[in-house]
């Protein structure tokens, strides 16, 4: 019953699952997801860079000289400010949206996605067109770090305000109720009380957003300028601009490291922090506003922080209702017919991203599932299966999308759609353990406990009592791998599609791709599309999630 | 005596089962063909039925990013090849392609409508496609009164630099192959000379095709100020198409254009070699060759294909592209881009 008293670390007791469902299941779990982790991640990785080692470098330079400390310092210190800003800017919204109760709020959370969906180039230009007025011009020479660490936050906003407002919202409210009453100030409160209960999922989204940021190619290759690089926009230059194979290997391997490394130092971190836990008894917190005050902070931090993420994409929204300069729906109806330049529609091109999503939604539910139940266990083989999720999250995608292709040459599965599905998945696979551990830690092993007394087997007991409870949370981070996978993110650039199998973000960059007004409204009202199905996904998850929710995101 | 005959007798059969399989029996070879091509790869619907009609063939078109990922890729998988045509290779690549022996030799039936001067390869290793050119574009009317270029050499002037744009040649191809029509306008001497010129009189640099047109140039949507934007021949002929009834479309200048021909070719380690060299010859038929105008907006290289009126209206004819060997290319690249940088950071 450790679930009564908040503040108590769950984690120091027997977990209710590893009881269940025995420690010597749990461990098998952990060898299956760790399997799994080692096929599609580690065997890529090696075989990417055992080729790209054999291919070398041209003119015998030495592949050894690509190593170079300014971009390794570049690389980590852009993602580290990206990190901390996105927090600075997503954390107030977080809270509002776990503290209050209010109308339009699932549109509001829902929206903050629209940006993290969006192909790069979009977003990345959307910025420095809405910086330029604001005296941050940012020319292709020298580029801007304030863009780039502008676009960073507008990217993954979304998500600090789900991981973190998700759990935020499921805190027992009483001990911050008892530290007010005896005379804390509610700064003092949210200091001593609110954040050392909530640190866990903060540095859960701290470590997503400083992956994404720490793996960024089209921000900062769009808004760099001439001269500056990262890991990843290194490893791509080397291997395909310049088929510079070895020193491009050099660059993976160093990358893989400090990546594994990085996110040890996050399960040290993880572990270290008190699990706050809170249960069917919590009084949850949120309410709807009262005061005027209340009013007043909530409309500011609401408004602002949609107005930062949305006002670079409203030129574009209004952009796609122009027809011939003429206001229309026109761009909306032309998605229906294959233009020219492309090989099929956009609608049906939206159609296959959906279908994608589906699929590795699907996949990234199944191992994402599994490693959270290996992961809520003890010892060796729980916390690798903790790092081992993590680590697609930083590897570049050009040494992903090479390890499929020199290191799966059996059969015809490089030209099939599984290796496309499990590159979306592996990126989805962390969002769904972000959600579903903490579901498994917080929660109340006794239905479990008398399931299992009253005669259930093991795997009786997980589909028909934890599986159903853990819905809510299982449901909330296959949304978010399927938004991964709208997004079109990681390795699959990298690997042969079916003609007919174009999806909505590569419809978008093929028709920005030519200098016909026709095909740029086109190009706006499909982000627009792809905006409102995000959103959709998002309200469609949080219905699904219900009010039983005990997840990150 | 005896045993030297029959080793002889062993070899002229071993010679004639050779003969027997290379010569024919292309039934023998799987009869489903893998094209693989970047994502700007496009044909009509159905282009491939009548192909299939006429030799059995099945084709599956398998399609990742551009150009230059799909060379690092063949070149990643040479020998082991994920299809059994590649189609997208071009000058600028081309080189690369060839020293890392990712394709086969065919001759494509057909190759006597080719001009010569598109035939890059004497070993027939790739086979021309299609060519386009890289140009600067303009409009007349949007460059604060300077008098229109009407050579390379005038973009170095204060008024005109200070209103083109063009890409960095290290990310973007349109930006490499103006960096290539410099060199081979003004030589290993000049070029570096026009460049200095180009920055300090106040050239945009951007990274990509789509920031250079679609943001800094007058002509783009949503557009910005600029009057002169390095661009495609057939950026004119977008224009026009789809431009609506009164399309308003950029001007070329002709002595900028740098060619980029396309090649298609046998990937080494297929095991269709004969049928994937059909299908060379047949996008090098007439039929395929005059639907890739109007789907790619370049031109067929078979010359005799029929280019439509529509494509042709909006044409302006290149007639003598800047061009560098693939050698060339291959040799300096990676220098040239080097000190191209180096000068924008001096």
């Amino acid at each position: 019953m450790a679930g009564v008293v908040p503040g108590v670390n769950t984690g120091s007791v027997p977990s209710s699952f590893t009881r269940t469902i025995g420690p010597v299941a749990t461990s098998r779990l952990a060898v299956a997801v760790l399997i799994f982790m080692t096929i599609t991640v580690g065997y890529p990785v090696f075989a990417m860079v055992r080729r790209f080692a054999d291919l070398g470098s041209p003119g015998g330079v030495s592949r050894w000289s690509a190593i170079d400390a300014g971009l390794i310092g570049f690389t980590i210190g852009q993602a580290v400010a990206s990190t901390a800003l996105t927090l600075a800017i997503g954390l107030p919204l977080a809270h509002v949206l776990a503290r209050y109760r209010f109308a339009g709020q699932g549109v509001v959370e829902a929206a903050t996605l629209v940006p993290f969906i969006l192909p790069t180039v979009v977003v990345a230009v959307a910025v420095q067109r809405l910086l330029s007025p604001l005296g941050v011009e940012v020319d292709g020479i020298n580029g801007s770090l304030i863009a780039i660490l502008v676009a960073h936050v507008v990217f993954n906003v979304s998500v600090v305000v789900r991981i973190v407002g998700g759990y935020w919202r499921q805190l027992d409210i009483r001990p911050n109720e008892a530290a007010a009453l005896l005379g804390a100030a509610p700064w003092t409160v949210f200091r001593r009380v609110t954040f050392p209960r909530i640190a866990p999922a903060i540095l859960a989204a701290a470590a997503v957003v400083f992956f994404f940021t720490f793996t960024s190619f089209g921000v900062i290759v769009i808004l760099g300028g001439l001269t500056r690089a990262t890991l990843e926009t290194e490893i791509y230059r080397y291997a395909i601009l310049r088929n510079d194979f070895g020193s491009a290997a050099v660059l993976a391997v160093i990358q893989a490291v400090a990546v594994a490394g990085l996110a040890l130092v996050n399960q040290r971190l993880q572990k270290r922090l008190t699990a706050a836990s809170s249960s069917s008894q919590a009084i949850l917190g949120a309410r709807p506003i009262g005061s005027l005050a209340e009013r007043v902070h909530a409309t500011v931090v609401v408004s602002g922080t949609l107005l930062f993420l949305l006002a670079p994409l409203l030129s574009l929204a209004v952009r796609s209702f122009v027809v011939d300069g003429q206001p229309g729906f026109g761009n909306y109806t032309a998605l229906l017919d294959r233009p020219a330049i492309l090989v099929i529609s956009p609608a049906r091109a939206v159609l296959n991203s959906i279908l994608f999503a589906a699929l590795a939604a699907l996949l990234a539910a199944l191992i994402g599932t599994t490693a959270a139940l290996a992961a809520q266990a003890h010892g060796r083989l729980a916390h690798l299966t903790e790092i081992a999720v993590l680590v697609p999250l930083g590897i570049s995608a050009v040494t992903l999308g090479f390890g499929y292709l020199v290191g799966f040459t059996f059969g015809d599965l490089r030209s099939s759609p599984i290796l496309l599905i499990t590159a979306h998945a592996v990126i989805g696979i962390p969002f769904v353990v972000a959600a579903v551990l903490p579901a498994l830690r917080n929660f109340d092993g006794g239905v479990l406990d008398a399931a299992a007394l009253l005669g259930a087997p093991p795997r009786r007991v997980l589909t028909k009592v934890a599986l159903p409870i853990l819905r809510p949370a299982l449901v909330a981070g296959a949304g978010f791998a399927a938004a991964v996978s709208l997004g079109e993110f990681g390795a699959s650039g990298f690997l042969a599609r079916s003609r007919s199998s174009l999806t909505a973000p590569q419809a978008v960059f093929g028709l920005l791709g030519q200098p016909a007004p026709a095909f740029q409204g086109q190009a706006a009202a499909l982000c627009v599309v792809l905006g409102l199905l995000v959103i959709a996904l998002v309200l469609l998850i949080d219905r699904g999630r219900g009010s039983l929710g005990r997840s990150w995101l | 005596m005896f045993s030297h005959i029959r080793s002889m007798a062993v070899i002229v059969a071993m010679g004639a089962i050779a003969v027997g399989c290379g010569g024919a029996d292309s039934a023998a070879e799987p009869t489903t063909v893998t094209l693989l091509a970047h994502e700007s790869f496009v044909l009509p619907d159905g282009t491939f039925e009548a192909f299939t009609a006429e030799t059995g063939i099945t084709v599956e078109v398998l399609q990742t990013g551009d150009a230059g990922t799909i060379v690092a890729n063949a070149i990643a998988t040479a020998g082991d090849p994920v299809g059994d045509v590649l189609f997208g290779v071009d000058n600028l690549l081309l080189q690369r392609a060839l020293d890392a022996n990712v394709f086969v030799a065919h001759e494509a039936a057909g190759l006597d409508d080719v001009p010569d001067r598109v035939k890059l390869d004497p070993q027939n290793r790739v086979t021309p496609i299609d060519s386009g050119y890289v140009c600067v574009n303009y409009r007349a009317d949007a460059l604060n009164g300077a008098a229109p270029p009407t050579s390379l050499n005038d973009l170095r002037q204060p008024q005109l630099a200070s209103q083109f744009v063009t890409q960095n040649p290290e990310n973007s191809t349109p930006g490499l192959a103006f960096l290539f029509a410099t060199i081979a306008s003004f030589g290993e001497d000049g070029w570096k000379d026009f460049w200095r010129d180009l920055r300090d009189n106040g050239v945009t640099i951007t990274p990509g095709w789509n920031e250079a047109w679609n943001n800094a140039y007058v002509g783009g949507d949503p557009g910005g100020t600029k009057g002169i934007v390095n661009s495609y021949a057939s950026s004119p002929v977008f224009e026009g198409l789809f431009g609506g009834d009164d399309p308003v479309v950029s001007e070329i200048l002709i002595d900028s254009c740098f060619e980029q021909i396309e090649f298609a070719g046998v990937l080494a380690g297929t095991d269709a070699p004969q049928n994937a060299g059909k299908l060379i010859d047949y996008l090098l038929s007439p039929a395929v060759q005059s639907e890739i105008p109007l789907s790619m907006f370049v031109e067929p290289v078979n010359s005799t294909a029929t280019i439509p009126e529509e494509f042709s209206t909006w044409t302006t004819p290149i007639t003598s592209p800047l061009a560098l060997t693939p050698t060339e290319i291959a040799e300096n690249q990676a220098r040239w881009t080097q000190e191209w940088l180096e000068l924008f950071r001096e």
